[in-house]
């Protein structure tokens, strides 16, 4: 009795601060989201207004589209480039040391905040940026690409700068763990070096690789400032249908847009999930 | 030896890393169908040798030849050698007959015939009903049978073995060393096993290769490394011996064959400094003259008949035939 006491106490703390700051949170987001408002009021009310509304109005179908093809293509692109960087890592350096010295390499973007990372695309993709000026220099394009800058293309290219990181140090983590007697043995029975990766280093990588993507998948689905920068308020999704219901001081109608958004990020990743045991991993 | 055309055979071979030699030069012939032990202490270059005959290490000098032909630079899936790795290597996200059907399937045999030729192996080395296991559920004997099962579907003429029993327990290790020895008689091909362990590789050996500093130092039977030790290395490595320095000249000297005598008889005096019991004999440890470590193997009853204790003074003697000289 006594020692069940104790096991209790000692995991109040952590249940009080997750009770306080991630419970109770959402739990009033979810009863928000039932409230009504007017132009210059909110008032507290159990309807479905918010709802109806949300998945009423084509707008808002085609924005959360336009969440999930941005989260589709970061995610495809993120894996390809955090799988190779991650290889190259793990199988191709041999020494230690400069392992460890080319991984910290990869961090260093990190250094700086994620806006200033994102604006310092604007000067180089502009319509007299670096890359147009270069490209027309070399002959390649006769007028500066208009599609470089404020566009679906610079908005991924700034998911992908953002968030790659976040696939290298999963998938990174995961392959060094492989035993590479494992791959010897592989040699030992004919595969050649492509049948290795797909039939023993990307089996073996999995877990790392169900990691990174959740981490890729939740941070695109739930951006707004990138979207907004990149597209130059052109495009947006879902974070952004958010931060402006809340500029709006429309709460109920943002935080019923938050639970719809909470619903299928979750949805999203129990399907990821469904796959990969990561349990064993961690 | 009678030299078949199924040989295996190292020409001068030699494994340099920068400057550090790892196998100086190493010539030696393997007859076809017979169990080789390569001995030798941790960096003796027995290892480095085996993954350079397996081709996971490629040769600085020289040349490997199987059956006749120059297999220094082919793929190891080419050579016609199979390795079993230390820590068995099984992929542990395969079952046990995935892992076993691995090298089939590289080939692009279709699943049902590469999944019944594992089948039929994993019989032969009693793993049949382990099959859908995955190898984190089953214990150190029963992956080195499927590892085993693994390396001999590739039907190779050379199994190589590195280290195989190290992992496994005491009483295990009697018994897979038995079952090592029958499936090499069983299947007629050559089994060339890394160990350091040298009553492993007396008890299995046909022939014992004993290694040290990048060279071999003796190779040759078991009975014949045994008991006809070239150097005071071999004599010290394959234990059961002790070394003598007498008149200028070194000898070996059985442990067994080291008795304690009366004192008026031929032999060297020497201070008692601990005795072991271990069962059927008692080793009595000795220090004689000239620091001269010895150790005497005396039947249980023949110590118990006339004990002596540490710090006794005793005479050890010996029959003159049973002095082996070594090679300085």
């Amino acid at each position: 009795m006594r020692t069940n006491f104790r096991s209790w106490m000692l995991a109040l703390p952590l249940t009080v601060v997750l009770a306080l700051f991630l419970l109770l949170p959402m739990v009033m987001i979810f009863v928000v989201s039932f409230w009504g408002a007017t132009e210059f009021s909110i008032y507290p009310a159990f309807q479905f207004d918010n709802y109806s509304y949300l998945f009423g109005s084509s707008v808002v179908w085609s924005v959360f589209a336009s969440t999930l093809m941005y989260t589709i293509v970061t995610w495809v692109v993120t894996l390809v480039v955090g799988f190779t960087v991650a290889y190259f890592l793990a199988f191709h350096i041999r020494d230690t040391t400069t392992q460890m010295g080319l991984f910290l390499l990869c961090t260093i973007p990190f250094w700086t905040s994620n806006i200033i990372r994102m604006i310092s695309w604007v000067p180089f993709l502009g319509r007299n940026g670096l890359a147009n000026q270069a490209l027309m220099g070399m002959g390649i394009t006769d007028e500066p690409l208009e599609w470089l800058l404020f566009s679906d293309f610079s908005v991924i290219l700034a998911f992908v700068h953002l968030y790659t990181l976040f696939m290298v140090v999963p998938i990174f983590n995961t392959m060094v763990r492989i035993d590479r007697s494992l791959i010897e043995a592989a040699r030992d029975n004919g595969a050649s070096g492509f049948q290795i990766l797909t039939n023993v280093i990307i089996p073996l990588t999995k877990p790392g690789i169900m990691i990174g993507s959740i981490f890729v998948v939740a941070l695109v689905m739930g951006d707004f400032i990138t979207v907004r920068f990149m597209s130059g308020s052109q495009s947006a999704n879902v974070g952004r249908l958010i931060s402006n219901d809340i500029g709006l001081l429309q709460y109920p109608s943002a935080a019923a847009t938050s639970v719809v958004l909470l619903v299928t990020v979750m949805i999203v990743i129990s399907i990821m999930l469904r796959f990969v045991n990561i349990r064993k991993e961690l | 030896m009678l030299r078949s055309s199924l040989d295996l055979e190292l020409v001068s071979v030699t494994k340099r890393y920068g400057d550090a030699v790892a196998v100086d030069n190493v010539t030696h012939l393997f007859p076809a169908g017979s169990y080789v032990c390569l001995l030798g202490p941790s960096g003796c270059g027995k290892t480095t040798t085996l993954r350079m005959i397996a081709g996971h290490e490629t040769v600085t000098d020289g040349a490997i030849l199987l059956s006749g032909r120059d297999i220094s630079h082919l793929p190891p899936a080419k050579r016609g050698t199979a390795m079993m790795f230390q820590s068995y290597a099984l992929f542990p996200h395969m079952s046990v007959r995935d892992n076993v059907a691995f090298s089939l399937k590289m080939k692009g045999e279709d699943a049902a015939s590469r999944n019944r030729k594992a089948g039929e192996m994993l019989e032969l080395v009693g793993m049949g009903h382990l099959a859908a296991r995955l190898p984190a559920q089953l214990s150190g004997g029963q992956q080195q049978r499927a590892a085993l099962a693994r390396a001999l579907i590739t039907r190779p003429q050379v199994l190589l073995l590195d280290e195989p029993l190290s992992a496994l327990d005491p009483f295990l290790r009697l018994r897979v060393r038995g079952e090592l020895k029958k499936l090499q008689r069983e299947l007629g091909i050559s089994f060339i096993h890394v160990t350091h362990g040298q009553d492993e590789a007396l008890a299995l050996a046909d022939q014992v290769v004993l290694m040290n500093n990048a060279v071999i130092e003796q190779a040759g039977t078991a009975r014949d490394v045994f008991l006809k030790p070239r150097t005071e290395f071999v004599a010290r490595f394959m234990g059961g011996h002790n070394v003598l320095s007498l008149e200028g000249k070194r000898y070996s000297l059985r442990t067994d064959r080291t008795r304690i005598v009366a004192p008026h008889e031929g032999g060297m005096n020497a201070a008692v400094t601990t005795s072991e019991f271990l069962g059927t004999h008692v080793a009595v440890n000795a220090i004689g003259a000239g620091d001269t470590e010895l150790t005497a193997m005396i039947p249980e009853e023949l110590f118990t008949a006339a004990p002596v204790e540490p710090g006794q003074s005793i005479r050890v003697g010996w029959h003159p035939a049973d002095l082996h000289p070594l090679n300085q």
